[in-house]
């Protein structure tokens, strides 16, 4: 990032701040006019900053090296698919997966920001699936929040040498799982319970989401193994040359 | 067999199950989304809030979207994704049979 570049994310990154600190509220692809539009504004400027050091990052890795472009491609397309399958799930209703893991994991969670809401302004416009209105708060917990975990775990999984595979799967699955906590909990903040507040709220949209997310995070996991697996085997090249792969490592 | 293509078969095998046990399981289920049991909760907590805007899209078309429709949007967005990682492992893979694994793509 240049200086001017680093400006901006850090006046972007204040901003989003001074908003905080009111008092917030939202959850996962919330559907559309179900936020008040105040938390809609809030959680819209958080994201700003983690946008734009998302396209300042992606800019750069492809700048630096042009075969990153391929990589960042799958990543997005694997957004794209894992996000548009809809699963059905133990608890009678069904929901989605979000597909950030794999980008997380290889581009770390800035850059994913980037490819996730592309995906969430496809579904918003085109499909009424979440919102334009309450693009910032599915952004944050799909495209920031997740993300965020999934690289977070992944990283301590290699400091503590688990295997990469298992490393992985944890990482994708319970970032999957955390975006929807995250979705509960803006839900609940907008939507506090007459009886225990936001507490109670938070409880009940959890309850909610994540018996039915569960094993769609199992799913994620699983495939997003399996597609570094086909990455593996065909692209070592260009994995090493974003340094997911050392170059002794087979 | 390689090892991985073991792992990756039973990998994906596992997933399928996950995915399609609970319809089996679960007969007569409704299988709603869980983004409108969102909404549900939403109108229990606060029975009198309502939704301040609509989709785009059924702005437009003055009403639902129809639910043949919304498949094939999302069938769609699944296509869109499947052949951008179709095509580029596809390229990379011929690129290993051919032996060129250090060659730029």
């Amino acid at each position: 990032m240049s200086k001017k570049q680093k400006k901006l994310v850090v006046v972007a990154a204040a901003l989003a701040l001074c908003f905080g600190i009111v008092p917030t509220a939202n959850a996962m692809h919330i559907m559309e006019g179900y936020l008040p539009p105040t938390y809609c504004i809030v959680w819209g400027v958080i994201c700003v900053p983690f946008l734009l050091a998302g396209f300042f990052k992606i800019n750069k890795t492809v700048k630096e090296n042009r075969r990153a472009l391929t990589l960042i491609a799958i990543s997005g397309a694997f957004i794209f698919v894992i996000s548009s399958l809809k699963i059905a799930s133990m608890s009678g209703s069904c929901s989605h997966m979000t597909g950030t893991g794999l980008g997380a994991i290889l581009f770390g969670p800035s850059a994913v920001s980037v490819l996730g809401i592309i995906v969430l302004l496809f579904q918003a416009i085109l499909l009424a699936h979440g919102g334009l209105t309450t693009l910032g708060a599915n952004c944050f917990s799909m495209a920031i929040a997740g993300p965020l975990v999934s690289f977070g775990i992944y990283a301590i999984c290699r400091k503590t040498n688990v295997n990469r595979r298992v490393g992985i799967f944890l990482a994708a699955a319970v970032g999957d799982l955390f975006t929807y906590c995250v979705t509960a909990f803006q839900l609940a903040l907008a939507n506090p319970s007459e009886v225990g507040g936001v507490g109670a709220s938070f409880g009940k949209f959890l309850l909610v989401f994540a018996p039915t997310q569960l094993p769609l995070a199992v799913i994620e996991g699983i495939l997003t193994v399996v597609i570094i697996i086909a990455m593996e085997s065909f692209a070592s090249k260009e994995l090493k040359s974003i340094g997911f792969l050392k170059e002794a490592a087979k | 067999m390689s090892k991985n293509k073991k792992t990756v078969i039973i990998l994906l095998i596992i997933a399928a199950l996950i995915a399609i046990i609970p319809i089996f399981a679960l007969p007569g289920a409704e299988f709603g989304g869980s983004d409108d049991a969102g909404s549900q909760v939403v109108q229990e907590i606060s029975p009198d809030y309502e939704p301040w805007a609509t989709p785009v899209l059924e702005n437009a078309i003055g009403g639902e979207l129809p639910g043949e429709i919304e498949s094939l949007l999302f069938c769609i967005q699944t296509g869109i994704g499947v052949g951008i990682i179709a095509f580029f492992i596809g390229r990379f893979y011929e690129r290993k049979k051919l032996g060129k694994t250090n060659e730029e793509l």
